[in-house]
């Protein structure tokens, strides 16, 4: 029996700064037979080693047909984050996973696709983006919000103008803080639901962020008239096995690392939004 | 199912046969006035004629004069620490001159080793580790290879303690499943029961007396005396719904001024499953060992999240560990994560007691 949570040497292939706090880590198994038996899907996560200081869950936001690399955009908050800042190109981390349950995107098929995200640049949530933009013909229209706290937090932020500008698709930014030359609204993410337009009965949902903006876009939607078996999140908790049986990252009877981390809200909804849970 | 009587005079034979069977023997003796489970190699060190007094907060032995080994409920461990080891290393990571950094496994040990002196509460337990870590989706390799090795005597109870509510969840005071071998204890010896081949095997070179009728009755009788003497029960088998239906109740905020958070409970359940793994890295800058070790969700780094805590406070940690114990086991093992040992009540420095605070919190209809 071979130890599921023993880690794979990968290499760094690029760094970028996509922010003062936030890098992307572009990587591959160094092991080319490994790399090449690597297949994840959207919304599923790695956990990322780094040497000597510890491991973290980091959602993978490239998309899962490419064969070269796949990509991991990290937020510094803590101690690894930190250390994974100082990495470069040829430097080695340790990699396990892909882990959890993804976004379904096959059942999206067909469907009206909209994106709801919050807070600094989230990750899971980019990848869905870049998949239905891959594959535009196999979805009905697509809905991108996306709300930050302050302007300069809007990462891959011409992205989000050249999307705007792709037909049947809708892009709207929110800055709770704005600056000059801001283009997009200032104010919450939640206040452009009005301006939204999608089939309620044709569209899928697919949302991560802070759990009261993601409660209030559920509330929204159900009001519009989507069905909760049509919005999906992506929870955070602690997760420090990634396999289901450190006990951590429990929502009530789930394992967030192994049932989720991404849920229909008819499945999340019995202890959404109550505290310590 | 067929037994044959052990005199206590020749309880030795027993683990002579264990020890030529290639088994470490681990069973109860007296230490630091509470009965452990240790190495064991002669039936004199077993803690003859002791009887533990539990009760919320406390654990007390007496010596009775009886020649019994088994004439007490439990102490603090359980099976658990000799199969989900407290503390141990996962993988060993070593940094190469060319900045290449290789990652192998370390195994545990692969030892039998032979418990004497299970209790059905402790089995019941055990079955529900099994689930937690082999029959998922990621076995867990330590867990596994500890567990394979294991042979289990178990011993029904006959001597329930105060804290006890084994009989009230349906897994005690008699050992139903899971032991190789099983004894019932009278004051002259032991009703030997075969439980596996293993253990038929065993026992059959013992050259057993038969049973009789009457020392069976007799026997039976105690065990069903040891289940009525329980005072302690939980309301229900399946109190989920209940608890979450109550998650708003004024008691968790009452429990929580007398909890002191410290993770005792945890540490003593036999079914409690957390750990937490972190690395730890030699001097030389070279290699790192990576090590879990059993954590707790009364710790504030249990929940913690990059710069937040879901449980920040004792009143939400309690609630976590009651709700999912008696709640949510139910829907990740289909029962209850509690075997109804009640160690947790006894080695609870306030003495917080789990079938009052589930009695109290599920007992007034729902809360919010």
């Amino acid at each position: 029996m071979v130890n599921p949570q023993l880690p794979v040497e990968a290499e760094v292939v690029e760094r970028i700064q996509e922010s003062p706090t936030i890098f992307t880590l572009r990587l591959r198994f160094t092991d080319p037979v490994k790399h090449a038996a690597f297949h994840f899907a959207p919304g599923q996560f790695n956990m990322l080693y780094l040497y000597g200081v510890g491991e973290i869950p980091i959602s993978i936001v490239s998309d899962p047909d490419d064969e070269r690399m796949f990509d991991h955009a990290i937020r510094v908050v803590g101690r690894v984050t930190r250390g994974m800042t100082q990495l470069k190109a040829g430097d080695r981390l340790g990699v396990r996973g892909p882990y959890g349950r993804g976004w379904p995107l096959k059942l999206a098929e067909g469907r009206d696709i909209m994106v709801i995200t919050g807070g600094l640049g989230c990750a899971p949530v980019v990848s869905v983006i870049n998949y239905v933009i891959r594959r535009r013909d196999n979805f009905r229209r697509l809905v991108i919000m996306q709300g930050v706290k302050h302007s300069d937090d809007l990462i891959w932020r011409s992205q989000y103008s050249q999307w705007s500008k792709l037909r049947d698709t809708q892009v709207l930014v929110a800055a709770d803080v704005g600056v000059a030359l801001w283009p997009w609204h200032v104010g919450r993410v939640t206040e452009l639901f009005d301006k939204v337009e999608i089939d309620p009965s044709r569209a899928m949902i697919m949302m991560c962020g802070p759990q009261g903006m993601m409660q209030v876009a559920v509330d929204h939607l159900r009001e519009r008239g989507v069905h909760e078996d049509n919005i999906y999140l992506s929870m955070e908790r602690s997760m420090n096995c990634a396999v289901g049986l450190c006990g951590h990252c429990q929502y009530g009877g789930k394992f967030v690392c192994r049932d989720g981390p991404v849920f229909s809200y008819s499945e999340a909804k019995p202890l959404f939004g109550i505290r310590g849970f | 199912m067929e037994a044959g009587f052990l005199p206590r005079t020749r309880f030795q034979t027993l683990l002579d046969a264990l020890h030529r069977a290639g088994y470490r023997c681990i069973g109860p003796q007296v230490r630091d006035g509470a009965i452990v489970y240790d190495t064991l190699a002669r039936a004199e060190e077993f803690p003859r004629g002791m009887r533990d007094r539990q009760s919320p907060g406390a654990y007390r032995l007496e010596p009775t004069g009886s020649p019994r080994f088994f004439s007490w409920a439990n102490g603090p461990q359980a099976l658990k620490p000799f199969v989900f080891a407290p503390r141990e290393p996962l993988w060993h990571s070593e940094r190469t001159a060319d900045a290449a950094i290789h990652y192998s496994e370390i195994n545990p040990a692969e030892e039998p080793l032979a418990i004497i002196g299970v209790r059905a509460c402790d089995l019941a337990a055990l079955r529900l580790q099994d689930r937690h870590f082999l029959e998922g989706p990621f076995p867990d390799t330590g867990y596994a290879a500890r567990r394979k090795n294991l042979f289990l005597v178990a011993v029904h109870c006959t001597h329930p303690a105060d804290t006890c509510f084994c009989a009230s969840t349906g897994d005690g005071p008699r050992a139903t499943q899971g032991f190789d071998l099983a004894l019932y204890e009278s004051d002259e010896g032991y009703l030997v029961q075969a439980g596996s081949d293993q253990g038929r095997a065993l026992a059959a070179t013992w050259a057993l007396v038969s049973v009789t009728t009457a020392q069976q009755q007799d026997a039976d009788r105690e065990v069903e005396g040891g289940a009525r003497r329980q005072t302690r029960r939980l309301p229900a088998r399946n109190l989920r719904d209940d608890l979450f239906a109550n998650l708003a109740h004024p008691r968790w905020e009452e429990v929580a001024e007398r909890c002191l958070s410290c993770g005792n409970c945890t540490a003593v359940c036999p079914t409690c499953f957390c750990h937490s793994a972190a690395d730890e890295t030699a001097l030389d800058g070279h290699h790192s060992l990576h090590v879990r070790q059993w954590d707790s969700c009364f710790t504030q780094g249990h929940s913690y999240i990059h710069g937040m805590t879901i449980r920040a406070d004792t009143r939400t940690r309690y609630r976590q560990w009651l709700t999912h114990k008696l709640g949510s086991w139910h829907d990740q093992y289909g029962r209850s994560g509690c075997v109804g040992c009640g160690r947790c009540i006894a080695w609870c420095p306030v003495g917080i007691d789990i079938t009052e605070e589930a009695a109290v919190i599920c007992g007034g209809g729902a809360h919010g």
